[in-house]
């Protein structure tokens, strides 16, 4: 038994080590999908404005499924993620609870938060298109163009199923219907010249290694390849390509959010919706979309210097609800076609 | 066929050894009871569609992959260990240790320094375009690394130091005085191979096989760069794209029965092999000394798996890294990075050890199929991937998590809030739930060699079961035990998924520093923390090295069939 009794033991002085400690009021706790070094200059400031302490998790995936899991004791006040369709999946699982502010509703766009003020959107990403500024002489591009017989061993992709794809597909779906995006997806895939697969910024890569020509790629990274944060040789992936946005055929171009929803248990809910409104002023949506190289949600606000020739951006009037309703559907089209194979 | 049978007189008074077992079977099985339950609560019309467009594809990959990363790590890890054990050359006893350095190489960190390396625009095409004089990318085009082929070959270089190091072991201790003999009797070379040293070393190869194959089964980094669609991404993709958790814990089943399937076969490729060693002193085997031009050929075959599966990736790694600290210094938070990654890994270990040893040694007390089965099922959690198992550790620790919070509020009036989900402990569970099955296994192989007759002596002479644990078993375990502690630490370190999910708020470790890092693309401060990973696994690395190459002196016995 004095096994088990040392068991016990080193058990005992393991939770006595390692418990979390209960949190102080002037503090906030936000759980984010979003890398929190993209963010932390924000939350400084905003610590400095309020003297409200930001506590971060940066999670991969399984934000929802920790915050239920949590549950009443959950110390999550704010919960930030990428992509809409994520924002929507945390409504539907029952960890949010709608908020309603002045500043908010007046600062952002009606498509761009959710109607009964359960997430609202504090950034915009475009699915731009890069192209070879030495293969190709393009200036503009519709998303229907890539499936052109023209492009034929010439586009490079991430993998369909990654949310940016998917995102983009199922806007497609909300456009054009299931069965021409269908056709249109199988034309895409017949274009690729290599595997659909790795990272956004391995679009510039692989242009620039002479792999393709042409492909889909989100507006920031070109801000970050040209800003030098990832290195040298990202200023050289970059300056092979011509970024462009692309149009849907007569529409406008395909974005994407970041945002943020306010936790169902927050136990410092004051706070949370303070960092939503300080997040929502001129003065941090203009650093957002310097810090990030994404676009405002705040009309009137400007974007970032180094993203400026890839011209105004005309958002495509679907509203993101709509197109989020599609994403199970696009992803099952990918599937299909065999479009990662 | 196991059958339960009442405890038998040798059970009496093990009531302790028994309560330990069912204790981390329980602590195992609760994650994976959770996400049986998920997975019962249906997901609709998901699975004719997967069953269609989907796991067709993934399975054949899977199992495409599964045998290319076996034969992989068998051919290089039986070849190295043979070539170092049986014959001398230059080099020898550098590439003896050296063999073990890709274990310190996370399998996502070795796929992201290829990538970089063999890109059309990267340093070794560039070279080789330079010095054939070719222009431009295209004129020259390799296959690309993103393929499943590229990804048996990662997987098998930097996993085969699984099957080299315990087979290493049996060549250079059990297998001494037969190919002694058979050296005598005039067998040659290749006869010598493959008649006796090959059969003989079995039952390692089949268990250090069967641990990279699980590796290689968990692994989602390296896939996902590579562009390899297996289960475990079908697993993600039905979680987040279909935001099916329903969906994806099934296919985890699916997942869980495929490894049972392995650790069977690897039951079963091990049976009718016992081996009955020699009962005089063990002695370590004599290599043969080669001739200078075979001796450089020995050598250069030893050292390219080095070179591939450790050398290049690292010397990749540090270039960029020091490039990185040049331009803008040490990141100010690393250090307490990787303070955290070594508490963490060193508690779990610790945990884990312990649990693994009284498990083993509950099994060998109570000599019945009952607690051995209690015991196969405490190595369960290295057969689902990292992050499903991370899913099903949350339900029951909130569950746990929330009563003690109403206990204590109705019997003290406050609030204990969570005391385990979003602590430290947390991540130690989850360690140890993931990884018991590797200090299980390497414990089990070291008792398995120490005959019974000692235990019952021990008994004769009235030495109480706990006691014999300190005074006969460990001294002659130790280097099996410090080589399933080593292993066991080194992977807490590199463990990614799990630690993602589970961590406490402000606490990060290096690979969560380096997944942040490459996820928004400042790669070569990922460089910094991908370095450091592989740095403080490298001690371990070279002590699970010496302890390999020392003798064990314990005598082998007949194996025993209890």
């Amino acid at each position: 038994m004095t096994a088990l009794r040392s068991l016990s033991f080193t058990a005992a002085l393991l939770v006595s080590s390692l418990v979390a400690g209960p949190l102080s009021a002037s503090e906030l706790n936000l759980y984010t999908t979003r890398e929190a070094g993209l963010i932390q200059p924000l939350l400084d400031k905003f610590t400095e404005k309020t003297g409200v302490k930001v506590n971060t998790v940066f999670l991969k995936d399984g934000l929802a499924e920790r915050v239920l899991a949590e549950g009443a004791n959950s110390p999550a006040d704010l919960l930030m993620t990428v992509d809409v369709g994520n924002l929507v999946d945390l409504v539907e699982q029952g960890v949010t609870q709608p908020t309603a502010s002045e500043a908010l509703t007046a600062s952002i766009p009606a498509q761009l938060r959710d109607p009964d003020g359960h997430w609202y959107a504090l950034s915009l990403r475009a699915r731009a298109l890069y192209a070879s500024k030495e293969r190709t002489d393009l200036t503009s591009f519709t998303y229907e163009q890539l499936a052109d017989p023209a492009w034929k061993g010439k586009v490079c992709i991430r993998s369909g199923q990654h949310p940016y794809n998917t995102a983009l597909i199922a806007a497609m779906i909300a456009k054009h219907g299931e069965a021409k995006t269908e056709a249109w997806l199988v034309g895409v895939k017949e274009n690729l010249a290599r595997k659909a697969g790795g990272g956004d910024r391995d679009v510039a890569r692989d242009i620039l290694g002479d792999i393709c020509d042409v492909g889909l790629a989100n507006s920031y990274y070109v801000g970050l390849m040209r800003s030098g944060k990832g290195g040298a040789e990202q200023e050289q992936w970059v300056a092979a390509i011509r970024p462009i946005l692309p149009t849907f055929a007569g529409g406008g171009t395909h974005v994407n959010i970041s945002g943020a929803a306010v936790a169902k248990h927050a136990p410092n809910k004051d706070n949370a919706v303070k960092l939503l409104e300080y997040l929502v002023s001129d003065e941090a949506q203009a650093l957002y979309a310097e810090a990030n190289y994404e676009y405002p949600v705040k009309p009137g606000v400007a974007g970032a210097e180094l993203i400026a020739d890839l011209g105004p951006l005309t958002v495509d009037s679907t509203p993101l609800i709509e197109i989020s309703q599609h994403r199970k559907a696009a992803s099952e089209l990918v599937d299909k076609v065999g479009f990662d194979d | 066929m196991i059958s339960l049978k009442l405890p038998t007189r040798h059970d009496r008074g093990h009531g302790g050894w028994w309560l330990l077992s069912a204790l981390a079977a329980v602590l195992v099985l609760a994650p994976a009871a959770a996400i049986a339950v998920i997975a019962a609560e249906g997901s609709g019309d998901l699975w004719p569609h997967l069953a269609r467009h989907v796991l067709p594809r993934a399975l054949r990959d899977t199992l495409l992959l599964l045998g290319g990363v076996g034969a992989l790590t068998i051919v290089i890890g039986v070849g190295c260990a043979w070539l170092v054990t049986a014959y001398d050359f230059p080099g020898r006893r550098v590439l003896a240790w050296a063999l073990l350095l890709p274990l310190a190489m996370p399998t996502y960190i070795v796929a992201f320094a290829y990538l970089d390396l063999l890109h059309p625009i990267g340093p070794i095409q560039s070279a080789i375009r330079a010095l054939l004089g070719f222009e431009r990318p295209r004129d020259l085009a390799f296959p690309d690394i993103r393929s499943l082929g590229g990804c048996i070959l990662l997987l098998g270089l930097v996993l085969f130091p699984y099957v080299y190091l315990p087979t290493r072991a049996m060549f250079s201790m059990q297998a001494a005085g037969l190919v002694e003999a058979s050296r005598l009797l005039g067998a040659g070379p290749a006869r010598l191979f493959f008649r006796i040293a090959l059969p003989l070393a079995w039952p390692a190869i089949a268990a250090g096989a069967t641990l990279a194959l699980l590796e290689a089964l968990n692994d989602i980094g390296a896939s996902e760069f590579l562009g390899v669609r297996t289960l475990t991404r079908t697993i993600y993709d039905t979680w987040i794209n279909r935001s099916s958790l329903s969906g994806a814990a099934q296919i985890a089943l699916l997942m869980v029965a495929i490894v049972l399937a392995l650790i069977l076969l690897e039951r079963w490729a091990r049976r009718h092999r016992h081996y009955a060693a020699s009962s005089r002193q063990a002695r370590r085997l004599m290599p043969e000394r080669l001739g200078r031009a075979t001796g450089w050929l020995a050598f250069a075959l030893a050292a390219v798996p080095v070179l591939l599966g450790f050398v290049l990736p690292a010397g990749y790694l540090l270039a960029a890294a020091l490039r990185r600290v040049g331009q803008v210094g040490m990141p100010p938070s690393i250090l307490m990075q990787a303070g955290n990654t070594v508490l963490v890994a060193a508690i779990a270990t610790t945990v884990a050890t312990l649990i693994a040893v009284g498990v083993i040694y509950a099994v060998r007390l109570a000599r019945g199929p009952a607690m051995a089965a209690l015991a196969r099922c405490a190595s369960i959690g290295y057969a689902i991937p990292g992050t499903v198992l991370a899913i099903g550790l949350l339900t029951p620790l909130a569950e746990f998590d929330n009563a003690v919070d109403q206990a204590v509020r109705r019997y003290l009036g406050l609030s204990t809030g969570l005391l385990l989900s979003g602590s430290g402990a947390a991540l130690v569970y989850a360690y140890v739930a993931r990884f018991l099955a590797v200090a299980t296994g390497g414990i089990e192989a070291g008792f398995r060699r120490i005959p019974r007759s000692l235990d019952d002596a021990a008994r004769t002479l009235g030495v109480a079961p706990l006691p014999a644990i300190w005074r006969v078993h460990l001294p002659l375990i130790k280097p099996a035990i410090g080589a399933a502690v080593l292993l066991v630490f080194v992977d807490c370190m590199k463990e990614l998924p799990a630690t993602l999910l589970l961590r406490p708020l402000n606490f990060e470790t290096l690979a969560t520093q380096l997944y942040a890092e490459a996820a928004r693309g400042t790669y070569e401060n990922g460089a910094i923390a991908a370095l450091l990973i592989v740095i403080v696994g490298l001690p371990p690395v070279m002590l699970l090295a010496r302890l390999g190459l020392r003798p064990a002196g314990d005598r082998p016995a007949a194996s025993d069939r209890g």
